[in-house]
């Protein structure tokens, strides 16, 4: 069973990989920032599926939680700063 | 090899096949408010889904029960962020993608 966890893993890490694309080449800054909160969406399920590779889960589990939490945080005072503020953003139409 | 670890790689496994998907929707959609779709659905659905059969192998204890709180706490947090993103950027002023808008399509 742990190999199977292993295997999952090492997909999930290639899947992990393909938004990074649209975070080098996203257009405006909005796709940039939706790129990395779909990166740090993801890299909740490898912590959890490392944790059942090294036999730890139980301490993998509040790394987990508070890997979420700030993950959360931070979009959403992302979001509101760049909503919120006055610099003017380059159109590019 | 029970019952139970078929199951769960089933759940497992089709977590990961949303999580390709909603992958490969954020490289090819054209557009940003039709890429935050495949961000928070199926995103989600997929986190779900793993999570789920991570805590059917785990059994009811207690790593099992933090790994429903994390299952709650993320389909409460993740399409409550999303839609963040798309309220600010509607409210700074980015222009939706219309089918006759002078917009290339394919300049992603």
């Amino acid at each position: 069973m742990e190999i199977f966890f292993l295997y999952s893993a090492v997909f999930l890490t290639i899947i992990i990989a393909i938004p990074l694309i649209r975070v080098v080449k996203g257009p405006t800054l909005f796709d940039r920032l939706l790129a990395t909160n779909a990166i740090a969406t993801k890299t909740i399920v490898l912590i959890c599926l490392i944790g059942y590779i090294f036999n730890r889960i139980d301490m993998f589990l509040d790394i987990t939680l508070a890997y979420a939490i700030l993950g959360f945080i931070g979009s959403l005072v992302i979001a509101k700063f760049v909503s919120d503020s006055k610099f003017r953003r380059k159109e590019q139409e | 090899m029970t019952i139970i670890n078929i199951i769960s790689i089933i759940f497992v496994c089709i977590g990961i096949l949303f999580m390709a998907v909603g992958s490969i929707g954020m490289l090819r959609l054209p557009d940003f408010y039709s890429r935050t779709h495949a961000v928070s659905k199926s995103d989600t659905l997929g986190i779900i889904f793993v999570m789920l059969g991570l805590v059917i192998y785990e059994g009811f204890t207690q790593s099992g029960v933090k790994l429903i709180l994390i299952v709650l706490f993320i389909a409460l947090s993740n399409p409550v962020g999303t839609h963040a993103l798309a309220r600010a950027a509607l409210k700074k002023g980015l222009k939706p993608l219309f089918s006759n808008s002078k917009q290339k399509k394919n300049d992603s």
